[in-house]
């Protein structure tokens, strides 16, 4: 366009404009800060949880409880890869971005075209050696968008930096060992230009971390250790739990026999969620390990519980210790959802985290105390959490003693829920939690095993929990702690749940359902049968064609899928962590693939 | 009789097998951790790799190596995956498989510096309480090896440093290491690996066998695991290792195995 002195701007209209671009770039900061998102577009899902917030929650309301019946597949795609689909796809700007598990291929897949056809693709090749090393089959549980980039985690530790618009390597950085038992499976979490990553692998005697990568040029900005002296923890004078039992000096050291904290776990591989306002992190620690309890006297801090940290330079702000001398393998990473609620009266900014000792806890997340600690399943590990202390007081007759064949421990190992995500609706105000129900039998110490020889020991086995339904999807109230409705399923819900504006829940089953829901009673709604059992997280998005879209992996998998990923004997009911015990019937109900199905209403 | 009669009449036994297709000429398929001295390695230097030779041998089978290292699932990618025929060293009766005779019983040991003081035999000597010890640690939740469990059930806990069994180095080297260098005064290891590099450490070390406790053993009968649908090759693999267990003795004396008789555990002990 030229210029001329006839229709050059006057400096009214120049400020004119200049106003109007004020307010839409006002607006869509707002926008911004309200879905919480590194993506502007309300249509798009830049990250696996969606929201910074971790809510899962699509503000898309065209699919309803009254139009659901008629959703149909859209289109499909096969991932080439049949081991367990933990993972949410992304969507940005057109384009869906999906990572397999093992060996982490990622597909971008353009939204603007007829049944979405690949655009590229990323194959980073991870060692081999990584799939012998990681516990509970190869899974990966997505990816991450920010600022024109798409951050991958590969199961060898690696963080690679993509170009989203045509796959191109940026940079990739590694940061653990997969020979010292080191591996990776959590979904990127980017804030503020840092690429946020935690290690798994707590048992093997690897130390935990959580560790922030600078997004441009993945260089490591800080790394806050779980375990060790307050150095490491980055823990100084903003260091302010809320409760006694979490304050003192260096209990990442005192907590601990000896130096076993070197070996002590607190991995960091589910699920980071932040607050833009007060500028935290929210995130859990795994269990401790690899020592028999009996062997690591004490609290074993800062393992099993939720750290609240500075989202800039990692410092520790508080930490609440949720399973102190954890016994049972009940890690505290599920997800922390950042809500506001009303209690006593007063709006609060809390985190919701349904945790796999069986307890929803409500937390204020500026402070860190417990609001409520209800339990949502079967417990009789612990008898409750004192809300004045904020301890979990264990049961004694299910606690560990050598030797001794320990009966009936509910939540199993795996938890009350393990890290498949809930998802929360503002509209109901209910927490969607997808989880099991599960107990188990477990002996505190394998007497027989030789180091150097193979290794076949016995001494977990996974079993249903009361009632005999090994699945639950659960309507929770946060601010009651109460649920409000329950779905019983046979199989343990081992996927992610979504909710909508339409107020529709989806979520999947491991024998190959794809459900959905409504979100206000839990009525059924509308299913689809997919070729695998699914694990992976639903998301859904607005296409270019301005039609709202639900869409998920199918791939049967994860800790409870691994008798099939996996190949597994379930004869030995100890294979796959004493899970092969109570999965036995999975193998004849689904088989091994990894497809994308995604569906819109007619 | 003559020796050398006997000998005729083991040839002929043997032509006569060879004929009448008992023992068909085949292929004894292996699988063996590729670097995990002393045990195995690739390059056959292990002592399993030695004894699985003989068994071979002795089976008229041609011994056939399929190499996986031992982590996690290591049974069900190797027998359970139909990888391979049998697996050597393991303990008993494991769940999904089924074992041979026993052709080794071998003990948790106690390792110290000569230069030290007097070997540790016992987990009462009361200088285990004053010194740093080192055991091998499972990456496995809710494990522990025996004498860990030994030292835990005295309270001895505080003063104990434990190597992850994954890692670079096998765990006895890594060990064996931090007793030669002070890290540690006293470790307790399996008795072959730790017998194995205690020779070639740079210090002398003293080996001594960990005693049975009444709550779990230190000591352990180790036998070749088959499928448990395998019984003819199990068979056949008994009577190999029966056939052999002079040159098996030999092979075991050669690298410093800490044996003990073979024969049953006490009855206590399951």
């Amino acid at each position: 366009m030229t210029t001329t002195g006839a229709n050059r701007p006057t400096a009214r209209t120049i400020s004119r404009a200049a106003l109007c671009l004020i307010i839409v770039v006002g607006l869509a900061a707002l926008a911004q800060g309200a879905t919480n998102t590194p993506s502007s577009n309300v249509g798009d899902w830049p990250m696996a949880a969606r929201d910074y917030a971790n809510t899962r929650f699509s503000p898309l309301g065209d699919i309803s409880p009254t139009n659901v019946a008629t959703l149909k597949l859209a289109y499909t795609f096969s991932t080439g890869v049949v081991r367990g689909h933990e993972a949410a796809p992304i969507v940005v700007g057109g384009t869906m971005f999906i990572v397999t598990p093992y060996p982490n291929v990622v597909y971008a897949l353009d939204l603007s075209q007829p049944g979405a056809p690949l655009r590229w693709r990323f194959e980073p090749k991870p060692e081999a050696f990584a799939q012998g090393v990681a516990c509970c089959d190869v899974v990966n549980r997505g990816l991450a968008y920010a600022d024109g980039k798409v951050f991958l985690n590969t199961l060898d530790n690696q963080t690679i930096a993509l170009d989203a618009s045509n796959g191109k390597e940026l940079w990739r950085y590694r940061s653990g060992d997969i020979r010292a038992g080191e591996t990776r499976t959590m979904a990127p979490l980017v804030v503020k230009g840092r690429v946020l990553i935690g290690n798994s692998g707590g048992e093997y005697g690897v130390r935990g971390w959580l560790t922030a990568l600078d997004a441009s040029s993945g260089k490591e900005l800080w790394r806050a250790y779980s375990t060790g002296p307050d150095r490491d923890v980055l823990i100084g004078a903003d260091y302010k739990p809320f409760y006694a039992k979490d304050r003192g000096t260096n209990l990442g050291v005192s907590t601990w026999p000896s130096d076993a904290w070197k070996i002590g776990g607190g991995t960091v591989w589910g699920w980071i969620s932040y607050d833009a306002d007060l500028d935290l992190v929210y995130y859990g620690t795994s269990n401790p390990g690899p020592w028999n309890a009996e062997q690591r006297p004490g609290d074993n801090k800062f393992t099993s519980g939720l750290f609240a940290r500075d989202a800039s330079t990692g410092r520790a702000r508080w930490f609440y210790q949720l399973s102190p001398h954890d016994e049972f393998d009940y890690d505290a990473v599920n997800e922390s959802v950042l809500v506001e609620l009303v209690f006593d009266g007063k709006p609060r900014k809390v985190l919701v985290h349904p945790d796999r000792n069986g307890y929803v806890y409500v937390m204020d997340r500026s402070t860190g105390e417990v609001l409520s600690a209800t339990p949502f399943v079967s417990v009789n590990t612990s008898t409750g959490v004192d809300l004045e202390t904020g301890s979990l007081h264990y049961a004694s007759a299910k606690l560990q003693r050598t030797g001794i064949v320990v009966r009936d421990i509910c939540p199993a190992s795996p938890g009350g829920k393990d890290w498949q995500p809930s998802a929360y609706s503002p509209r109901t105000q209910l927490l969607y939690i997808p989880h099991q129900n599960l107990c188990q039998d477990q002996e505190a110490t394998q007497t027989s095993y030789i180091v150097g020889t193979p290794y076949v020991g016995s001494i977990v086995k996974i079993k249903p929990g009361p009632g005999g339904q090994r699945g639950l999807v659960t309507a929770w109230d946060p601010a009651s702690a109460k649920s409000r409705w329950v779905i019983e399923e046979d199989l343990p819900v081992w996927s992610g749940t979504l909710v909508t504006a339409g107020d529709v829940v989806f979520y999947g089953t491991m024998d190959g359902w794809f459900k959905a829901v409504d979100a206000k009673d839990g009525h059924f709604l509308w299913q689809f049968k997919t070729g695998s059992g699914i694990v992976g997280q639903p998301i859904s998005y607005r296409g270019p064609d301005g039609k709202q879209y639900i869409a998920v992996l199918s791939g049967v998998g994860g800790w409870a899928g691994a008798v099939v990923s996996g190949d597994l004997d379930t004869r030995d009911g100890s294979a796959a962590g004493g899970m092969a015990n109570v999965m036995g019937d999975l193998k004849q109900r689904t088989t091994k693939g990894g497809m994308l199905y995604v569906f819109a209403l007619p | 009789m003559s020796s050398r009669f006997l000998e005729h009449a083991r040839a002929c036994a043997l032509a006569l097998l060879a004929c009448c297709g008992r023992v068909e000429s085949r292929d004894l398929v292996v699988c063996a951790d590729p670097d995990n001295l002393p045990f195995s390695r690739q390059d056959g230097s292990g002592f399993e790799n030695q004894i699985a030779a003989l068994v071979a041998q002795d089976m008229g089978a041609r011994l056939v190596y399929r190499w996986q290292p031992l982590r996690r699932g290591v049974v069900r990618k190797t027998l359970g995956a139909r990888l391979c025929d049998v697996l050597m060293g393991v303990p008993a009766d494991p769940a999904g498989t089924a074992t041979s005779i026993p052709y080794y019983r071998s003990t948790y040991v106690f390792v110290t510096r000569t230069d030290w003081g007097a070997p540790v035999s016992s987990f009462d000597d009361m200088r285990i309480r004053a010194s740093r010890i080192g055991v091998p640690l499972i990456g496995t939740d809710n494990a522990a090896v025996p004498p860990a469990s030994a030292l835990a059930r005295r309270g001895i806990v505080e003063n104990v440093e434990g190597f992850p069994v994954y890692g670079a180095l096998p765990v006895a080297q890594r060990i064996i290491d931090a007793l030669a260098n002070g890290q540690v005064d006293i470790a307790v290891a399996w008795g072959p690996a730790a017998a194995y590099y205690a020779r070639r450490a740079s210090v002398r070390i003293d080996v001594a066998p960990a005693p049975d406790e009444t709550l779990s053993r230190e000591s352990f009968a180790i036998a070749i695991a088959v499928r448990d649908d395998a019984s003819d090759l199990r068979d056949a693999i008994n009577n190999a290792l029966r056939r052999e267990r002079s040159r098996i003795d030999a092979v075991l004396t050669e690298y410093d195995i800490p044996l003990l008789p073979l024969g049953r555990a006490p009855s206590s002990l399951r």
